[in-house]
């Protein structure tokens, strides 16, 4: 069978899914906002982790020329290709970013509601928004 | 990019992330996110990429487990998922 050698050799992509998948049920599943928080980086990562897997390659070094300054042709094939690199280095910084806005606004909602878990934050506003509604009629 | 190394780093990355969101304690969740994230910073200095490696160091494993841990510190431990 050479299809199921195929699809074995690319364990990195199967990497990849499988963290996204981690994240993305981290993020929908979870009831708790900082769980929800920490899947979103972890989709993140492994969004990083599918670019820097489209540049590796076997039999290769890192890209930095090893005669810079001769009159050797360079052959692009003996460097790994670093432009997915760069930009997966931007992202890394917005990730971080990101986890530093949902942070405070999640000790924002700590500080209003005094909780963490999403359904009592619920129960809380519906609460707020009609104080005179019974304890009872909540669920409807 | 030396296969066996990655296939160990790639199934350590996902069994501390599957162990990050499923644990019970909040600041143990942290700590665990920061052994993913190292994880992965070891796992793209295989993968050649050593300058992603150094932010993922620095950022991923240093200031995103600091912030996590304070922000822990000033809300709750307790979760119930």
């Amino acid at each position: 069978m050479d299809v199921l050698g195929y699809i074995i050799s690319k364990y990195n992509y199967w990497g990849f899914v499988l963290l996204m998948m981690v994240g993305m049920y981290a993020m929908i599943v979870k009831n708790n906002l900082m769980k929800k928080i920490l899947g979103m980086n972890i989709l993140q990562t492994a969004i990083i982790l599918f670019f820097v897997s489209t540049s590796a390659k076997t039999k290769a070094t890192l890209p930095i020329l090893e005669h810079g300054h001769g009159d050797h042709a360079i052959h692009a094939v003996d460097y790994i290709n670093p432009l997915p690199h760069v930009l997966m280095l931007t992202a890394i910084v917005v990730s971080v970013a990101t986890l530093g806005v949902a942070l405070a606004l999640a000790l924002k909602v700590y500080k209003e509601y005094g909780t963490l878990e999403e359904d009592e934050i619920f129960e809380a506003q519906k609460k707020k928004l009609n104080p005179e509604m019974q304890e009872g009629e909540v669920n409807s | 990019m030396i296969w066996p190394i990655d296939i160990i780093i790639i199934s350590f990355v996902v069994i501390c992330g599957i162990a990050a969101i499923s644990v019970k304690d909040l600041l143990s969740s942290a700590i665990l996110f920061g052994a993913y994230s190292f994880m992965m910073c070891l796992l793209w200095a295989v993968m050649g990429a050593v300058d992603v490696a150094f932010t993922e160091a620095t950022v991923g494993a240093g200031v995103s487990t600091v912030f996590f841990v304070a922000a822990i510190f000033r809300t709750s431990r307790r979760t119930r998922d």
